[in-house]
């Protein structure tokens, strides 16, 4: 039996340390699109963070929280394209 | 056993291509590359890792959830890049080439 609770754990603070390296091209920029790309990553890297918490402590609870998180993140992206173009005509 | 060892080679794995993509999004020269970096290694990287989770966790209904989850990532992701990449082409964002004498930083 290989206890994979640590090893988990520790990947998803990986997971955390990439998110703020991600954030470096929120604050850069140069352009709108680059920020909602930055702010994606960073939402899918919260995500699988919060689902390898929920491997790693056993609580199946936290990925609720991960599907909802994951909705959100995606809303706000085709959101934010959409509106960013004149007629809203993206997808 | 092997389940552990295959969960684990799986996030490992995750990790390794979310750096990748975390590396990209800082390096790379305009904003259609950093979606081309952001898309793809990070869609993959964190389809490895719910995978690696749905390997582990005990619960039946917490493995359909992570399945759920990869699922929906494995969708929405590129999705979401796509819309991004359209509405930078709409607002007429020049892609970057390599005869572009200041090397994209301002596109």
């Amino acid at each position: 039996m290989v206890d994979v609770a640590q090893p988990l754990l520790a990947l998803a603070g990986a997971f955390v340390v990439f998110a703020i390296v991600a954030m470096y091209r929120v604050v850069t920029g140069p352009t709108l699109h680059d920020r909602v790309i930055a702010v994606n990553v960073v939402g899918t890297n919260t995500v699988v963070a919060i689902s390898l918490a929920a491997g790693a402590f056993e609580e199946p609870v936290f990925l609720d929280i991960a599907l909802v998180y994951a909705l959100l993140n995606f809303l706000l992206s085709i959101a934010i394209s959409k509106f960013s173009v004149e007629h809203g005509g993206v997808l | 056993m092997v389940l552990e060892l295959v969960a684990l080679a799986l996030a490992i794995g995750g990790a390794f291509f979310a750096m990748v993509a975390a590396v990209g999004l800082v390096r790379l020269p305009d904003v259609y590359t950093r979606i081309h970096a952001a898309s793809k290694s990070d869609t993959l990287g964190a389809l490895m890792s719910v995978a690696a989770v749905a390997l582990v966790i005990q619960t039946e209904t917490a493995t359909l959830k992570a399945l759920f989850l990869l699922l929906f990532l494995f969708l929405t992701n590129p999705t979401a890049a796509h819309a991004i990449a359209r509405a930078a082409q709409d607002q007429g964002i020049e892609p970057w080439t390599v005869d572009d004498p200041d090397g994209g930083e301002d596109a």
